[in-house]
């Protein structure tokens, strides 16, 4: 040891250790650096591997579907070809309407329940809302195409068991939305959970020390203060439901005309998917690609649109 | 030079022993111009002196004026933040820490930090917290280890309470004794300098005590760079003390760099005096 070399001094151990630990890490690091570089390029290869089937599937999306779009792809009503233009499939102006209404109408009533739900797992720690946080979890885990069963039940025939009835209304855009809303209640509770959660309690607890009812913290501490991700919670919700083909499939009644009222059968985009890929003219299961690249388009927008808000709002604070 | 008859009686009485110049010996760091920006907005501009080897040099300072942030440039802490650049530069015996090609995880091993709270890793034990650095550097040896723990706890005042348990988990401990487990645990991989930021502002006064003690016995050991809001705390234990303002654009300036005992009591600046003296801040 060098610190040793002079005749007579006894080696200080503290200067002996801290020479050892410089050896030891420096030999180490360079070691690291070699794993850490075969880890990174390891890293790179997977994710190549996972962007792949993701460019993929955008690819053919854009390569076979945007040649469909037209304006009259997204003005007129779907139509059988004919002969004489084996092509001309019409558009899919009902789809778009009827998914905007039957989304519409389901973002409607499960915002609020789902927010409003979220916060109460937030908020409360009794039994009673870790069973609900349970049933949450569960149900986003539940087939879709159960919701559909479930609203057909519900809704298109009526229930009429256990003494209760209820009279039904109908093949309707309601039956979809009531599916697809009752499959976004959990999602948006447990995101709005999530996001509330993160609201430090020591901000909350400012509020409560000051008197403020709990209520009243809620209402104007914690949800402004979490407002960013409860945006980003519901529009990722909301998103996710537009895409959502089984819970609407044989509930809405597939309606080829334009139709802005619920209680009336309507049309949707996933079902347009399914209909014309499944269709026996060439040039619908063809156009299918058009719809569905659309509906990829509207996915995307959300997403970012749902990111771009809440950084949006974040900034705003500053 | 410091007024050996002190002028001010009621401080001069806590001060640490040192007299004379502390800057007379060898130098452990150098900043020149060092400045420090987040997104482009600087926090602290043109910061130049030397922190003398083995003594205690205190950053002393209202909010705002940059301790903290320049205390974290000095084992590149801000290498872990977005949008952060520091310029300037800082050396370290004779490495350039930022240009002079030293990996930040090696420099680490070099330049110690305990933080304002205690934050031992809860899931570990007091015996593994300590000698964690050394294992996440590569020391495996048992004997190596224990050695080093012994010596770190023992120097961070904890081997007597602690020797009989451990491996008791970390988080049975005390706030102060947590502390001081967190100093142990920077001193077990031997550092040339311990960075200290606030360590007492969120323990009792007795365990605030203890550690002002600690620091007078660690510098045969370490270099000690300490962030206080505390300016008794500064005039207790630090050689050197630095006192630092936040200028009109909002960015932390040096005002002053002295023998604590001289900053205390004839400071040259006098924005110095009217801080010790409490007039802002």
């Amino acid at each position: 040891m060098s610190t040793s070399v002079i005749e007579g001094v006894p080696p200080d151990p503290i200067l002996e250790r801290r020479e050892l630990v410089q050896r030891v890490a420096r030999r180490t690091l360079e070691r690291r650096m070699v794993v850490s570089r075969g880890m990174v390029g390891l890293c790179g290869v997977t994710l190549l591997l996972a962007l792949v089937p993701l460019f993929a599937i955008l690819y053919s999306l854009i390569q076979k579907g945007i040649h469909w779009w037209s304006l009259d792809f997204f003005t007129k009503v779907p139509q059988f070809p004919s002969l004489l233009d084996p092509n001309d499939i019409g558009g899919i102006s009902n789809a778009i309407i009827g998914s905007l209404v039957i989304d519409g109408v389901a973002a409607l009533f499960a915002i609020p329940i789902g927010v409003v739900a979220g916060l109460f797992l937030a908020e409360s720690d009794t039994k009673f809302a870790s069973a609900l946080r349970t049933t949450a979890e569960i149900m986003t885990g539940l087939p879709s195409i159960l919701l559909g069963i479930f609203a057909y039940q519900m809704i298109v025939i009526g229930f009429n068991e256990w003494g209760i009835k209820l009279p039904g209304i109908g093949f309707s855009g309601i039956a979809g939305s009531f599916a697809i809303g009752v499959l976004m209640i959990p999602v948006i509770m447990k995101a709005s959970e999530t996001a509330l959660r993160a609201v430090p309690t020591t901000i909350r607890e400012a509020g409560l020390a000051l008197g403020a009812r709990r209520g009243v913290v809620a209402r104007k501490v914690v949800i402004p203060t979490a407002l960013p991700g409860l945006v980003t919670a519901v529009l990722l919700a909301f998103s996710r439901a537009v895409g959502e083909t089984a819970p609407i499939l044989w509930v809405i009644g597939a309606s080829t005309m334009v139709q802005w009222n619920p209680k009336k059968e309507m049309a949707s985009m996933p079902l347009a998917i399914f209909q014309s890929a499944t269709s026996p003219y060439v040039a619908l299961r063809e156009a299918a690609w058009g719809i569905a690249l659309f509906l990829v388009f509207v996915v995307l927008v959300l997403n970012l649109g749902s990111r771009l808000l809440a950084a949006r709002l974040q900034r705003e604070r500053r | 030079m410091a007024d050996p008859s002190g002028t001010m009686v009621r401080l001069s009485t806590e001060m640490s022993d040192q007299t004379g110049d502390p800057r007379s010996g060898p130098v452990s760091m150098r900043f020149e111009n060092v400045s420090v920006s987040f997104h482009g907005r600087t926090a602290i501009r043109d910061v130049s002196f030397d922190v003398p080897k083995n003594k205690v040099t205190s950053l002393i300072g209202p909010s705002g004026s940059g301790k903290t942030t320049l205390l974290r440039a000095i084992n590149r802490m801000h290498d872990l933040t977005k949008g952060a650049v520091v310029s300037g530069s800082i050396r370290l015996g004779d490495t350039d820490i930022y240009k002079g090609g030293i990996p930040a995880t090696l420099l680490r091993t070099r330049v110690g930090m305990v933080f304002q709270r205690p934050n031992p890793f809860p899931t570990m034990s007091i015996y593994d917290n300590v000698v964690s650095g050394l294992r996440f550097n590569g020391l495996r040896k048992r004997s190596v280890l224990d050695e080093a723990a012994e010596s770190a706890l023992i120097a961070a005042a904890l081997w007597d309470s602690v020797s009989t348990r451990l491996k008791a988990h970390a988080s049975t401990l005390s706030g102060g004794e947590q502390q001081r487990l967190c100093i142990a645990r920077a001193l077990a991989v031997e550092p040339e300098v311990l960075l200290m930021d606030e360590p007492t502002s969120s323990l009792d006064p007795i365990s605030m005590r203890l550690i002002e003690e600690l620091l007078s016995e660690l510098k045969s050991r370490v270099t000690i760079v300490i962030v206080t809001h505390n300016m008794q705390q500064a005039a207790r234990v630090s050689d050197l003390c630095a006192f630092f303002l936040m200028g009109n654009d909002r960015a932390g300036e040096q005002i002053e760099v002295a023998p604590t005992k001289k900053l205390f009591s004839e400071p040259d600046d006098p924005r110095t005096l009217d801080y010790i003296q409490g007039r802002f801040g």
